[in-house]
């Protein structure tokens, strides 16, 4: 752990401490796990309503051409970029995200990334790419390492990462930023914000906590005002990071370093869907050769939800056996699902144990709790993809 | 009637050879407002011994686990435990107790902190 004085802070500590944020240290950043009113009361609020997050620790970051705008730029940066993950970049359109996978060589999971391409055809030639904190070293010294002809330009220490979400989200960000009403899940935008100096601001309607909502990059300097804008709203509430753990496990999504890490493959985290279509055909991702096996024939293991019978949550660590006790798997996060009122997890079972409704256990405090594989998100994900 | 404490921050109230046992306002306090279940509740006529989980509150992002300060047999478990967690947290604040246990070594409580030095200890 990191001496408190050398922790760094965010645009948004000052702002998080005054509202009375319990702060702690993530990632090396000083960041807040709750507010006042809690673990529960913040989770729910952001199901019900609209929390906003404070998320300027992630490493954003600009991979862009020397040279911008161009009929075949797109295809220029995605060339460079794609052999370092399983999705299609090529084939995202003007103004499209995209969920991937950062692979080492034996497909192994380095991280998981947004990735996102401009709309405005001058912009044409540049990549819009958020990583988790914990990996972003890394993350971007291995993409600039690779992608020699382009330039990384990292945005997580000049500017504020903002995640608005709920289902409320969208009419409170429409109030302040009416360019932003009408844009739909995985997208991008760059909008000039009133009250915030500096250029054009990246929004993505996108989160990660199973709601619809926004993720909004400000400079730093006008940070805090644009957070006190949306806190404004009665119905928008400060979260911290204990409900956004809470929350992404009930949206069935997976934390790195937890669910996923560089010993699982996309297949084995169950993220099959992230191995783009156009890359399998090609076949010539990082570990192409054991990850189109896996798809083909199945992998050894891999990730399935858990809903446990009894109240006792199952937390990370905590051994999934058979009802003969035979242990076939391990849990890799787990909690209370305040919004689905019993607690859930998720965790690797051997093959033969992950279908749907298969009945297993799993230890806590020594004793068998009765659990159930189910499907996930283990609520009713609320991303608006248009009318 | 005179509250004794454990450095585990809990209280225990001696009726005779009855232990009432409760938490300290500042483990309540610790606790938080995110507690989402007592689990393993101990059954009354179960015999502990000192040191034994009496039961786990369930948190949102951990479990803490309440010790049984005396050995003795579980005579009773507050209602409220099995109720609904968002109201534990007012009821902790409070004072409300968690178990009745009676006592098979009621020497156990000596050396246990009185308020004054409970308070120098939890503040300290």
């Amino acid at each position: 752990m990191a001496d408190k004085d050398t922790l760094k802070t965010t645009p948004l500590t000052g702002l998080n401490k005054a509202l009375g944020g319990t702060m702690v240290d993530f990632a090396g950043y000083q960041m807040p796990l709750q507010f006042p009113s809690g673990i529960v009361a913040e989770h729910l609020h952001v199901r019900e309503k609209a929390g906003l997050f404070d998320v300027s620790h992630m490493g954003p970051c600009i991979l862009s051409l020397p040279e911008r705008g161009g009929p075949d730029a797109h295809e220029k940066i995605s060339a460079m970029f794609e052999p370092l993950v399983c999705g299609d970049i090529k084939g995202l359109a003007p103004g499209e995200m995209r969920y991937t996978l950062l692979l080492n060589e034996d497909g192994g999971i380095l991280d998981d990334l947004m990735v996102a391409r401009p709309f405005d055809p001058d912009a044409q030639g540049l990549l819009y790419i958020v990583v988790n904190a914990a990996t972003k070293e890394a993350d971007f010294a291995r993409i600039s390492k690779a992608c020699t002809g382009a330039e990384l330009h990292r945005l997580d220490d000049e500017m504020a990462l903002l995640a608005l979400q709920g289902p409320a989200a969208r009419r409170v960000m429409s109030a302040i930023v009416p360019e932003a009403a009408d844009m739909i899940f995985m997208t991008v935008k760059h909008i000039n914000i009133e009250g915030v100096s500096g250029g054009a601001c990246a929004v993505t309607c996108s989160g990660y906590t199973g709601e619809d909502g926004y993720e909004i990059l400000v400079p730093a300097a006008d940070a805090e005002g644009f957070a006190k804008r949306l806190l404004d709203h009665p119905d928008v509430a400060p979260i911290g990071l204990g409900a956004r753990d809470s929350l992404r496990l009930e949206a069935g999504l997976c934390l790195y370093g937890h669910d996923m890490d560089e010993t699982r493959s996309p297949v084995e985290a169950n993220l099959t869907w992230a191995v783009s279509k156009s890359r399998r055909e090609a076949a010539e991702f990082p570990g192409s050769k054991r990850i189109l096996f896996q798809i083909e024939n199945g992998a050894d293991q891999k990730r399935v939800g858990l809903k446990l019978v009894d109240k006792a949550p199952a937390r990370e660590g905590a051994e999934i056996a058979t009802k003969s006790g035979e242990v076939v798997g391990v849990v890799t996060s787990g909690g209370h699902g305040h919004w689905v009122g019993a607690p859930v997890a998720m965790g690797y079972v051997a093959r033969q144990y992950a279908s749907l409704g298969a009945e297993l256990d799993v230890i806590v405090r020594g004793k068998p709790r009765a659990a159930i594989v189910t499907r996930m998100p283990f609520m009713k994900q609320n991303y608006y993809r248009g009318q | 009637m005179t509250k004794l404490y454990t450095e585990e921050h809990e209280w225990i109230e001696v009726d005779g050879d009855i232990a009432v046992i409760g938490v300290s306002a500042f483990a309540a306090e610790q606790l938080g407002t995110d507690i989402v279940a007592a689990e393993d509740l101990l059954e009354v006529g179960e015999d502990v011994a000192k040191d034994d989980i009496l039961f786990v509150f369930e948190k949102a992002k951990a479990a803490v686990e309440v010790y049984a300060p005396v050995s003795g047999e579980v005579v009773e478990v507050n209602a409220f435990l099995e109720g609904a967690p968002e109201d534990f947290h007012d009821k902790l604040t409070a004072g409300e107790w968690l178990y009745k246990i009676k006592m098979s070594m009621p020497s156990e409580t000596e050396g246990l902190m009185d308020e004054a030095a409970y308070k120098e200890f939890s503040e300290g």
